[in-house]
């Protein structure tokens, strides 16, 4: 559990972030969104101390982080900085095993855990261990920053704007590798983006941030539903809202019963990508299968634009 | 193809050459007398006799390598203090130091040091290490302030101390630039160390100024060109290691 208490940053006499206080639960993902400057980053920095706050207190599973020095504290959570910053001196391999090297991990278990990482990131340890970061695509060099910061098995996981450079087929994947990676491990996820799409997908909660405000904090639904100001209600994006609520929902939560003509769909497919589907396919309705490949049901377009309005 | 092929491979063959040349001319000498003779009057010497030239030229070479390791320690020590939060302030102090050091005529710093410290090798030591500092301090001081800022962010946000940090990637990062400026170093020390024969240091330029005092060209040009050869190979053999520490790095070659 991550708790922000009052936290104020000022450099001379401009305030960067202003008594920001929030909750991140343990084994959930925070994202931060907000137009540039408005202080993410340096909220984000705050927590592992890259920049001291001027006011206010953080504490991570009840302790101040400010009760070990910086250096200790930032070993224990990891950090991904805003163009992977790998390096480049460095291969992949050594880029990866930075953290259990200064935690003093002997070689064998580092070994292990770097080419653990490298094998769920989908490079191969023997033919990427060696490589230089230079020798990668920029998707490639950006999941090693990722394997980097995972290393030494952190609770916490800072994310600043991870997937920004990367082209959007790759960036899906990159999302949800993140996701079945934060499931698996039960890191709690704090991630800065100023893409809303990424923020409604990823986030279990939303900060938006304006001017160094905290302007809301809520679930994605509510923030789409009922955006806390008209700053708000931009950054979603009028237009974009029933869309982006029905990305939140799975198929298989909006089934009925029945059957239908047609392509079947899977169930765990997003609401809004079944819609997408109905829509191109022109049917009124189509089969859903599970997982299993056994008829569910069907899902309908009636049905679907529905749950894209408004809610209650 | 083929062509090519010999194009790159004719550096590597000339420097090889210029090595085996080097080598001959220093242990026998002998062999390149007919050379030089025409370069002599009135049956003059046309090699080097007070000497051994093989001699000369290590003692020649321990002069510049001693000055120079001793101004790479000094330099690149001061360079990490003045980039350090703690030394900041001293910064424009020690820059201006270093310039000064620089702007003694190297003539000048052998004959004040000789009261001081008597003839002999060591106040050419001191000419050269002085005069190898700045090269070095400057492009140690460039490489340690322009590091990429992501990557030392990324060092200090995965937990290293400051000292972790300037061992495991500030120095390794700025190491190519640092070489250029011991290259610089070196090749300046190379041919300023042939003054120190003046005052009696044991260097090539005790055969270029017997030359001189005897109106002896062969021995002058004798002793200019094996100074120029250690330089030439020098250089490259530097360049070439500079080369390969910032491509490791995907660093472009300048
Ligand atoms: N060290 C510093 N000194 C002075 N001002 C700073 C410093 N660091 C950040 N700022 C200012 O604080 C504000 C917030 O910066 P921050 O990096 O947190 O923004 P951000 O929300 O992450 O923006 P972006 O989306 O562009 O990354 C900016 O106006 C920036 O200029
Ligand atoms: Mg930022």
């Amino acid at each position: 559990m991550i708790e922000i208490e009052g936290i104020t940053k000022r450099y001379d006499a401009t305030t960067v972030v202003d008594d920001v206080s929030m909750v991140i639960e343990p084994r959930t993902i925070a994202v931060i969104v907000g137009t540039s400057g408005s202080g993410k980053t340096t909220l984000l920095r705050m927590i592992n101390r890259l920049v001291e706050p001027t006011a206010g207190v953080i504490r991570l599973d009840g302790a101040d982080n400010r009760s070990l020095p910086g250096y200790e504290l930032r070993r224990s959570i990891g950090y991904t900085i805003q163009g992977h910053g790998l390096f480049p001196h460095r291969t992949v391999a050594q880029n990866i095993a930075t953290v259990p090297v200064l935690l003093g991990w002997d070689a064998a278990r580092t070994k292990r855990r770097v080419d653990e990482l490298m094998t769920l990131y989908q490079l191969d340890p023997q033919a990427f261990g060696p490589r230089y970061p230079h020798e990668l695509s920029g998707g490639q060099q950006q999941r090693v920053g990722v394997a980097r910061a995972l290393a030494a098995e952190p609770n916490v996981l800072l994310m600043d704007e991870p997937f920004g450079a990367l082209d959007p087929i790759i960036r899906n994947k990159a999302q949800e590798d993140l996701r079945a990676i934060q499931k698996r491990f039960g890191t709690t996820i704090i991630l800065v983006t100023h893409d809303m799409e990424e923020a409604v997908r990823m986030g279990d909660k939303i900060a938006v941030m304006d001017a160094g405000k905290l302007v809301q904090y809520a679930r994605p639904a509510e923030i789409l539903a009922k955006p806390a100001s008209a700053f708000v209600e931009t950054l979603v994006g009028a237009s974009e809202k029933p869309f982006r609520l029905l990305s939140l929902g799975r198929v298989r939560d909006a089934v009925e019963t029945g059957t239908a003509e047609g392509e079947a769909i899977p169930a765990d497919v997003s609401q809004r990508d079944a819609l997408a589907e109905l829509l191109w396919s022109g049917r009124p309705a189509l089969p859903v299968t599970g997982a299993d490949g056994k008829p569910l049901g069907r899902v309908t377009v009636d049905g679907l634009v529905k749950r894209a309005a408004r809610p209650a | 193809m083929k062509e090519a092929g010999v194009k790159a491979w004719l550096p590597s063959l000339l420097r090889l050459a210029l090595v085996v040349l080097l080598i001959a001319f220093v242990t026998n000498p002998g062999w390149f007398e007919p050379l030089l003779k025409p370069l002599t009057e009135s049956n003059a010497p046309a090699i080097y006799n007070q000497g051994s030239l093989l001699t000369l030229t290590l003692l020649h070479l321990r002069t510049v390598l001693i000055a120079t390791v001793a101004a790479t320690i000094v330099a690149v020590a001061l360079a990490i203090l003045v980039t350090r939060p703690a030394g900041v302030e001293f910064l424009p102090l020690s820059r201006s130091l270093v310039n000064i050091g620089q702007t003694f005529p190297p003539v000048a710093v052998l004959a004040l040091a000789v009261p001081a410290v008597g003839f002999g090798e060591k106040p050419t030591l001191i000419a050269l290490f002085l005069y190898g500092l700045l090269p070095i301090f400057e492009n140690a001081l460039t490489g340690l302030t322009t590091m990429p800022a992501n990557v030392v962010e990324a060092a200090r946000g995965a937990g290293m101390t400051g000292w972790q940090r300037l061992v495991k990637v500030e120095l390794p990062l700025s190491a190519p630039i640092i070489l250029g400026g011991i290259r610089l170093s070196v090749v300046i020390s190379l041919a300023t160390a042939t003054i120190g024969s003046t005052v009696a240091a044991r260097t090539l330029g005790e055969v270029i100024i017997a030359g001189l005092l005897s109106n002896n060209l062969a021995f002058v040009l004798q002793g200019g060109l094996i100074v120029a050869a250690l330089a030439v190979l020098i250089y490259d053999g530097l360049s070439a290691i500079e080369r390969y520490t910032a491509r490791r790095m995907g660093q472009e070659t300048a």
